[in-house]
């Protein structure tokens, strides 16, 4: 037996998969001692994992990509063996905007081209009255949360950087920046929107599901010359993720899996709170509503856990669209190789998946083709990228 | 060094305590362009309007990820670089995140001129751990010591004893049981307190 592993990880319900595949037994039941390192920034997360002070985390899917590329940071290449998790955040607007979008709102509440063009309404209006433009906040400008946002508002030609503004605030700091009014909305995962519904400071408008069916959120990261170093390793801690997943996608487990979860050393919130997030039915507004989805947050489901290379393909093509990444034939097989099925299928003693992977679903633009994201931007009006 | 020369760094820390003894340190080695952040609020704002050519931060301070949105900001002028940027002094690197510093260096400050700094944070931060460490140290004894005399009254009550008397009853309990004095003080309270 070796030292113990350092895996670190955020306290949001998407590291799930991995708290439970600890504190459950599942990394025992491999022979793997873990510690679990709670984080308080993703950039810490990345640097304790770039320069070895983590062995392994729960990480965001396009930080590892960045991190693969080089970008805002220094190189390392990271291995995503599985899927932490899909899906999972949702938007959350402050009351006053929220009645704002249902004065302007044409056609379903749930259907985000229609809540975008509300939002592109309510913006020209605020610049017609000389009102400050509306801010956004989200999580780290390498996030799935940048991405949706942006892909939602600009899909109706809101400008995510000349129309609105868009900031990052730690998790945490979400739900306090709402009630002061420093952001109108957030894109976050969950427990944060939730907590905002139940203090009555914020409806859900959207989960992301409604804007992606199918969107890969957090990896299960590790260095990539670790991985070729200790390929048993990450075969047993991606074997005890799996089997985590799966059984928190179990009904009868899910009671069990969120107490595991709402321990204070782990995300540290109510256990009922977590639960709304598991199942799917969460309460989207102060009077009560709620709402139930299927796709909220998948954990393992459906293929979840396997990494899916066009998943981090698209996500490339998010950084290129906002001018985060220049396109590159390299960038993109660099991304690519971040996402590792391979890695995924020989863990779990497979050679084919189990499923195909799901499509992204996304609810603009034409469908995505990882080979040719160049033709894929072009059709998007919005964006920062020039052929 | 001259005012012209020394380079402008930003402190955010949340620990006004940290915060001053680094700054104290920083001036007694020349540095005289110093400004400490503690309002996380409208952190960016603040930083744009101080326009540093170094930001020091705290590794526990959830807003590092704020910070990191700066490099994404083409509009801004200048832009700030992370200090991991430089893979060749892996060590310096590895000792400030252990000591739970991040530096965030503007592009174009020379790297000698980076590394006394950050040596000085780290030997600084450390300072400051060890501080905390014997000020909690100092704090569990001074609650030690009142329940110490709190359970030596009730000792001295119950058991008609004098003050030594129900010191030296509990010093000897808690070495026979292998326990701190303080423990041993305290199942003395519980249990008068189940008694009552």
């Amino acid at each position: 037996m070796t030292a113990p592993l350092r895996i670190g990880f955020i306290p949001l319900v998407d590291a799930a998969a991995l708290i439970v595949a600890v504190d459950k037994g599942f990394t025992a039941a491999e022979g793997l001692e873990v510690e679990l390192v709670r984080e308080v920034s993703w950039s810490n997360v990345r640097d304790k994992l770039n320069i070895g002070l983590f062995d392994a985390a729960h990480l965001l899917a396009p930080v590892a990509i960045a991190s693969s590329l080089g970008l805002g940071h220094v190189k390392v290449p990271i291995a995503a063996p599985f899927n932490l998790g899909v899906n999972g955040n949702a938007i959350t607007v402050s009351p006053a905007l929220y009645a704002a979008l249902m004065e302007e709102i044409d056609g379903d509440r749930f259907d985000p081209l229609a809540t975008a063009k509300a939002l592109a309404k309510v913006v020209s209006k605020r610049r017609k009255a000389g009102a400050d433009p509306l801010t956004f906040g989200m999580t780290f400008p390498f996030s799935t949360h940048n991405y949706q946002l942006r892909f939602w508002m600009a899909a109706a030609g809101v400008d995510p950087d000349e129309d609105v503004r868009l900031v990052v605030l730690p998790p945490p700091y979400m739900v306090d920046s709402l009630k002061s009014g420093h952001v109108d909305a957030f894109c976050v995962g969950a427990p944060w929107n939730s907590i905002a519904v139940d203090l009555g400071i914020g409806h859900i408008l959207h989960f992301v599901s409604d804007i992606l069916v199918h969107a890969a959120e957090k990896v299960l990261a590790v260095r990539q010359t670790w991985a070729d170093k200790n390929p048993d390793v990450v075969a047993a801690l991606t074997r005890a993720a799996s089997k985590a997943a799966e059984f928190i996608e179990h009904a009868e487990n899910r009671t069990e899996a969120a107490r595991i979860l709402a321990q204070p050393e782990r995300i540290g919130v109510d256990a009922e709170v977590i639960q709304r997030t598991l199942d799917g039915r969460l309460k989207i507004s102060p009077d009560g509503t709620f709402r139930e989805s299927g796709r909220y947050l998948l954990v393992g489901r459906e293929g979840a856990g396997r990494p899916d290379p066009v998943q981090a393909a698209w996500l490339y093509a998010q950084m290129v669209r906002w001018g985060q990444a220049p396109l590159t034939p390299d960038g993109v097989k660099t991304a690519k190789a971040v996402f590792r099925p391979d890695l995924y299928d020989a863990a779990l003693g497979r050679h084919q998946p189990a499923e195909a992977p799901a499509p992204f679903g996304a609810f603009a633009g034409p469908a995505f083709d990882p080979d040719d994201i160049s033709g894929h931007l072009e059709a998007f009006e919005v964006g920062r990228w020039k052929a | 060094m001259s005012a012209e020369q020394s380079p402008k760094i930003v402190i955010v820390d949340e620990s006004p305590i940290r915060a001053a003894i680094l700054e104290e340190g920083l001036r007694e080695a020349g540095f005289t362009q110093i400004v400490h952040i503690s309002e996380m609020q409208s952190l960016l704002a603040r930083i744009y309007a101080v326009d540093p050519d170094i930001i020091l931060i705290d590794l526990e301070n959830p807003s590092r990820d704020v910070l990191e949105a700066m490099f994404q900001v083409s509009r801004a002028v200048r832009r700030p670089i992370a200090m991991f940027v430089d893979q060749s002094d892996s060590s310096s690197i590895q000792a400030s995140v252990e000591a739970g510093v991040s530096a965030y260096i503007v592009d174009g400050l020379k790297k000698e001129r980076i590394k006394p700094i950050l040596d000085l944070c780290v030997s600084r931060f450390n300072a400051f751990a060890k501080l905390q460490e014997e000020l909690e140290r100092t704090k569990s004894q001074l609650e030690d010591r009142k329940v110490i005399e709190k359970a030596k009254g009730i000792l001295m009550r119950v058991k008609s004893l004098n003050e030594d008397e129900a010191y030296v009853l509990m010093r000897s309990t808690a070495m026979r049981e292998k326990k701190k004095i303080g423990e041993i003080a305290q199942s003395i309270i519980t249990a008068s307190e189940m008694l009552k």
